[in-house]
């Protein structure tokens, strides 16, 4: 006969097989240390006391492209109260990467990843995608894609973090 | 119609299919394409019959909401073709295709809605299409559904139009993402046609005398076609395709497809396929008819024939911004061979072949 | 009654398997699958051409995906 413990040892085993997100709100941020396009490594771990926005993008992806120039004008606006940007590109080549970065007139740190060991660890499942971190290291908001206007979103969540 | 019965039941079955998969997975539409211009010379030589002409396109994205295409396609014919020089007489004309697209995004679908017209001074066909794509699963499988609706006015020089065909095409097809390199995809469309299917100039032969020819007023078609494309790891990829084709009226045809892409250096991209068609008759088609039948054509493109194409290609990459603007020169060229098996070329008494060659010019640019 | 937990066991590890397939190539793989050499339509204007060359001349029709109009094709 098949009594309660049994039931929930079966539950147990079935939901074993659900996978977990890898980023979540109010989780850790996952830490990492990459190459700049222009030269040094920067790790996201000595970034505390800074709000962090990490954007995942690639030369490849059509609205990563459109997102990237509102992108550069947060960073600029909010870059002097501790708010840092970091575009981790995923591209297999980098020297895309760099040519876009340069032709866009990229200011914030455009961070190499083109082996996709972040942007796996974090496990957004969707291109772009955006993760806000406050200033003790922990994911406060996830963004999978980039709809036309979500920058005013950004810009609010970002206010808020600065302000904690 | 009962086609429209079995579409309706397959997007019921469908949407509840799609349902459950956005349960599973945050499904997203794919983007809206990019602002995009063509212009192409064309020209087709072959047979007897000549046939160039320019086309234009362009698309522009309004608002990030919508995308509009509008293209112009015309064709000027010179045709002194077997069928025409033995039959008829050589003739010049011209044909002028206008179409308009609306692309647009709702939810998790991409919805493009179609109007085409075609006017040439014995013809004009006028049509209406749906198409919606729909990502599930991640993304990695796109399904397609499509309805065209046509109508036609068929006309002879001699007596202005006199009769009308209607149109009516239903697609459905699944691609998928295999792996990181490798997609594949299966389509299906049906085509169910009713009116005028004939041609007004065309003659068949009966005992040996030109008779004129007799088409059924309906016909209903099925095709399935099934592609695979893999990116071989060296900036080059390589496709294949193979559909079948069968109707009422007995065609059966199969066509086989294999290309291969490569770029080479900074600039260029170069491009080669072979495509192999092969067709059986329709049931009423005959070279020169023994039986008396309601029904008789000797129109060739029904008949017993194969087809053997091989296309090259040249893109070269004249400006190119990752992302903002790229601009490209493409010439490409196509030879044709048809060998018909049960079709006489009544000026030499043997069995027809066509050698034809198709030659693109064309500019495009993403901006 | 081991071999019915035995059972229900087994059935519940394959459950649990079957949940929900997770898409196993993620966005930020598709690079390869995002080039223009990936399709197999070429450019517009030129697939709408070849394609009603084969039109005129051939029996068969459509499953090709090229949206194209009618005409009078003889």
């Amino acid at each position: 006969m098949i009594d309660r413990r049994h039931l929930i040892a079966l539950a147990m085993l079935a939901a074993a097989g659900a996978a977990n997100a890898k980023a979540a709100p109010n989780a850790q941020a996952p830490d990492f240390t990459l190459r700049q396009l222009d030269g040094p490594n920067l790790r996201l771990g000595e970034q505390r006391g800074r709000v962090v926005m990490v954007n995942f993008w690639a030369t490849w992806c059509g609205p990563c492209r459109v997102e990237l120039p509102h992108l550069a004008r947060l960073h600029d606006k909010y870059r002097g109260s501790g708010f840092l940007l970091l575009g981790v590109n995923i591209d297999d080549d980098p020297s895309a990467a760099k040519a876009l970065a340069g032709k866009l007139g990229l200011t914030f740190p455009v961070l190499l990843d083109s082996k996709k060991e972040v942007v796996g660890a974090y496990d957004l499942n969707a291109m772009p995608a955006t993760v806000l971190i406050d200033r003790d290291g922990r994911v406060r908001h996830l963004h999978r894609g980039y709809k036309e206007g979500v920058e005013a979103l950004y810009e609010q969540q970002v206010r808020a973090l600065l302000k904690e | 119609m009962a086609a429209s019965k079995v579409i309706g039941r397959l997007l019921q079955s469908l949407s509840a299919l799609l349902g459950g998969a956005f349960a599973m997975q945050g499904a997203k539409a794919a983007p809206l394409p990019p602002d995009h211009a063509e212009a192409m010379y064309h020209r087709y030589s072959g047979g007897g019959l000549t046939s160039d002409g320019p086309a234009l396109l362009v698309r522009k994205n309004l608002l990030d909401k919508v995308s509009l295409t509008g293209q112009v396609y015309v064709d000027a014919v010179s045709n002194a073709s077997v069928d025409v020089v033995t039959t008829a007489s050589p003739y010049k004309e011209r044909r002028t295709e206008y179409g308009l697209g609306l692309e647009y995004a709702v939810r998790d679908a991409n919805i493009t809605l179609g109007l085409a017209s075609s006017k040439e001074p014995d013809y004009r066909a006028d049509s209406f299409s749906v198409d919606v794509a729909q990502e599930t699963f991640g993304g990695m499988t796109t399904v397609n559904l499509g309805f065209t609706r046509g109508a036609d006015k068929v006309g002879q020089k001699t007596i202005g139009f006199f009769d009308q065909a209607k149109h009516w095409q239903y697609r459905i097809g699944v691609t998928q993402i295999l792996t990181s390199r490798w997609m594949a995809s299966a389509n299906l469309e049906a085509i169910a046609d009713s009116g005028y299917l004939g041609n007004p100039y065309r003659a068949a032969r009966v005992f040996g005398a030109a008779v004129p020819e007799n088409v059924p007023r309906t016909r209903s078609s099925r095709a399935l076609n099934l592609r695979v494309i893999g990116d071989l790891g060296s900036r080059d990829a390589v496709r294949g395709s193979y559909r079948y084709f069968w109707d009422n009226w007995d065609v059966k045809s199969h066509t086989f497809e294999g290309g291969y892409s490569r770029y080479v250096g900074e600039s260029f991209l170069l491009d080669g396929f072979l495509r192999h068609y092969r067709q059986g008759k329709a049931s009423f088609y005959s070279d020169d008819a023994q039986v008396q039948n309601t029904y008789v054509t000797r129109n060739r493109q029904l008949g017993t024939y194969d087809g053997n194409t091989l296309g090259g290609k040249v893109t070269y990459s004249w400006k190119k911004v990752p992302g903002q603007y790229e601009i490209k020169f493409n010439g490409a060229l196509e030879v044709l061979r048809y060998r018909y098996s049960d079709y006489t070329d009544l000026r030499s008494g043997s069995t027809y072949s066509l050698s034809a060659s198709v030659l693109q010019l064309y500019v495009t640019a993403n901006y | 009654m081991k071999r019915s937990l035995a059972l229900l066991l087994g059935v519940a590890t394959m459950l649990g398997g079957c949940a929900a397939p997770e898409p196993w190539v993620k966005p930020y793989e598709r690079e390869r699958l995002a080039d223009p050499i990936m399709q197999w339509q070429g450019d517009l204007l030129a697939s709408k051409n070849s394609q009603h060359v084969r039109d005129i001349r051939e029996g068969a029709r459509g499953a090709n995906g090229v949206q194209g109009g009618g005409c009078g094709c003889k």
